[in-house]
């Protein structure tokens, strides 16, 4: 293989198949993906699918705790548990920048494949598009996931009732902060890392417990102000978040208060927000807390039917302030 | 082990200073925050809605992307359109609008710009890009423009060529004694600004205290910090007492921070300076000395701030003296929001619009 990837590793000929054989396969190898078609066929379990997608594009590609490639898989299979499904097969499409090393593409497709066999999903389909240099930047991947919906759970954004409690399974904001620490190389020592994780054994080990859940959410880009005010409005429920029980990372909190961002707008890669009856509080927590993925899971607060499609957090001052949604990226501040 | 500033963010401390406050009976009081930062965390942590109504906060002019003037965004977007620039700006200031139009929209339309954490990236940016003029949009308070006179310093030891700052930076002694003799504005007290003093020191304060009888304690940004400041306040004004209170010790030293002023003292001298709804305030704003104006893109590109009308309706310029709150303005949460704001006090996190809208609306 050459050492960096041309355009004409995208144009379909030989280099293209050379690639394919000596990067992809090697380490996506599964019998769908062998059958060598234009599309995957496969059988599935059940007859209700969930079915998402989503693309990666993040700077730097190799970051603390993770990379572009371990991302794409997570970021698919935890939007594929946030719908109460099993995730079964990804499809992967990659746009590359010409001049990338194919050794750092060959890293990325081993953490991919590799995150995948852990997560017990199979890539079956894939693409792969070379484009001119400054036309994208290093590598973008999109995945898209079929997975096949847990017999007897019904969760969805619109779900939420009073008397609900929200659980946040662990610290917030981790992957938002180290990812701009390191993109922006900001001159600041710190062992933050990204929490880029797959949750599903996590969920269906929870899932295997109770059903009795009524939302799943991700809290990824725009963080866990703007996951809730989407599950308020879509159950038109008010939130209540109480300050004091959420759980922030000193770090988190120290480089957030330099460039003035907050927290609780910060991407998370790895984490689940549960809500379900109070009755279910316990169980869930101690569930969760058996999972390295959810060790430092808590109640960040409850639903309520005041304030109706409103995200508001009682502070530490017991004064309360909104919590709205971001709007547009959260910009450094000058002081 | 807790930060320190973990440790004046302790919940049971702060919950009852809010009762102590709560508990006020005395007469009304109006107290402002001179600074922007101090705006947020009131907002922030809730500290409004502590407050009996006989205790009135307004925000003060201490934003600095707020009290930039539009004429100024009107000549950072001009330069941005010229190809061989490379604008660097302090991340908020790329919003705000200038006649329907910001340095979002022309970054969006090829410029050249770039968010800095620090003036002092702009002259790594210099050395890379040799080719192209790098200009550093150069605003801010006494907390922020000695990094601006250092990275000038930095130029001129590297010899750099292609390296400028459009300034407009500003100092708030002037703007502050316009404010305490404002009777319009009934000010009893002032909640002063932690960093800015941390390079400025108290004096000034002590001078505003003894010729407008009006007190004021210097306050750091956590909770315990601000509602103490609010208690003291209230106590000293019911005993009118006229003094000035550094309860920021842990940073702020009672002359400030010499070598800072030194440096700054070194590139800058004062100037006249044109503040967003308060107008021109002689010697409130800081130039490049003769000696550095090889570095004042004003000066380099030939170019001046030409005065343009605030936007039809927007009442930033009360709101920035405290004469009106952001629900007084029509456009407030209508036409403008953080979304798409029309007037800068909706730009800034720090921006008192931004804060009503975000934490209270």
């Amino acid at each position: 293989m050459d050492k960096t990837i041309r355009i004409a590793h995208g144009s379909g000929g030989k280099l293209t198949h050379e690639l394919i054989e000596s990067v992809f396969k090697k380490h996506f190898s599964n019998n769908f993906l062998m059958q060598g078609n234009d599309s995957a066929i496969f059988n599935v379990p059940n007859k209700k699918l969930a079915f998402t997608t989503d693309s990666f594009v993040i700077t730097p590609i190799f970051f603390k705790g993770g990379d572009i490639g371990r991302l794409s898989v997570c970021g698919t299979v935890n939007d594929l548990v946030s719908a109460g499904a099993k995730p079964l097969f990804l499809s992967c499409g990659f746009i590359i920048e010409e001049g990338l090393l194919t050794s750092d593409l060959e890293k990325i497709a081993e953490s991919l494949g590799r995150t995948a066999t852990a997560c017990g999903v199979k890539i079956v389909t894939g693409d792969t598009k070379v484009v001119q240099k400054g036309a994208c930047d290093k590598l973008f991947i999109n995945t898209s996931g079929i997975g096949s919906i847990i017999e007897g759970v019904e969760v969805s954004g619109s779900n939420a009732r009073a008397g609900d409690v929200v659980i946040i399974s662990g610290d917030i904001g981790d992957h938002g902060c180290s990812i701009m620490v390191e993109r922006e190389k900001l001159n600041i020592k710190t062992e933050l890392e990204s929490d880029c994780a797959p949750l599903n054994s996590m969920i269906e080990g929870l899932l295997g417990i109770t059903k009795n859940i009524h939302v799943l959410r991700d809290p990824t880009r725009g963080g866990v102000a703007t996951t809730l005010n989407e599950i308020a409005f879509q159950s038109k429920v008010g939130i209540k978040i109480i300050e004091e029980n959420l759980h922030i990372k000193s770090q988190v909190k120290g480089i957030c208060s330099i460039l003035g961002m907050d927290p609780l707008y910060m991407a998370n890669e790895g984490k689940m927000i549960i809500i379900a009856p109070k009755t279910e509080e316990s169980l869930i927590l101690s569930k969760l807390k058996e999972y390295r993925e959810g060790i430092d899971s808590f109640t960040a607060g409850y639903i309520t039917e005041e304030h109706p499609k409103r995200v508001v957090m009682n502070t530490i001052t017991g004064g309360s302030r909104i919590i709205d949604m971001l709007t547009g990226d959260q910009l450094p501040r000058i002081c | 082990m807790d930060s320190i500033e973990e440790l004046f963010r302790n919940s049971d401390i702060s919950k009852k200073m809010g009762e102590i406050l709560r508990s006020y009976k005395g007469k009304q009081v109006t107290l402002m925050e001179v600074c922007g930062t101090h705006t947020m965390a009131i907002h922030k942590y809730g500290i409004k809605n502590l407050l009996p109504s006989s205790v009135k906060l307004v925000s003060g002019p201490g934003c600095p992307i707020c009290v930039t003037p539009g004429s100024f965004v009107r000549t950072a977007i001009t330069l941005s359109r010229d190809e061989d620039v490379i604008i660097t700006t302090f991340g908020d200031m790329i919003r705000v609008p200038c006649d329907g139009e910001s340095l979002l929209d022309e970054k969006s339309k090829g410029s050249d710009i770039r968010i800095v954490y620090s003036p002092l990236e702009s002259i790594k940016i210099a050395q890379q890009e040799k080719n192209k003029r790098v200009v550093f949009l150069s605003i801010g308070f006494e907390t922020t423009t000695p990094v601006c006179a250092l990275t000038v310093l930095k130029a001129d030891e590297l010899r750099l060529k292609n390296f400028s700052m459009l300034t407009a930076n500003k100092t708030i002694p002037d703007v502050m004694e316009i404010l305490s003799a404002d009777e319009n504005l009934g000010i009893d007290g002032f909640i002063y600004p932690g960093h800015v003093s941390a390079i400025t020191g108290n004096s000034l304060y002590r001078k505003i205290a003894q010729n407008c009888r009006i007190p004021g304690v210097v306050a750091g940004f956590e909770p315990m910090d601000i509602l103490h400041a609010i208690i003291t306040l209230i106590r000293m004004i019911n005993k009118n007492e006229a003094d000035v209170i550094n309860e920021y010790s842990r940073i702020v030293k009672e002359d400030g921070n010499q070598i800072a002023r030194n440096i700054v003292n070194e590139v800058f001298e004062e100037s006249d300076s044109v503040w967003r709804g308060l107008g021109n305030i002689p010697n409130s704003g800081m130039k490049l000395r003769q000696k550095y104006t090889k570095y004042d893109a004003h000066e380099i590109f030939d170019v001046k701030d030409v005065d343009i009308d605030e936007p039809a309706g927007c009442l930033c310029g009360d709101v920035l003296k405290g004469i009106k709150i952001p629900p007084d303005c029509l456009l407030f949460g209508r036409t403008c929001t953080p979304g798409s704001p029309v007037g800068a006090c909706m730009v800034s996190s720090e921006g008192t619009c931004s804060a009503y809208y975000k934490y209270g609306q």
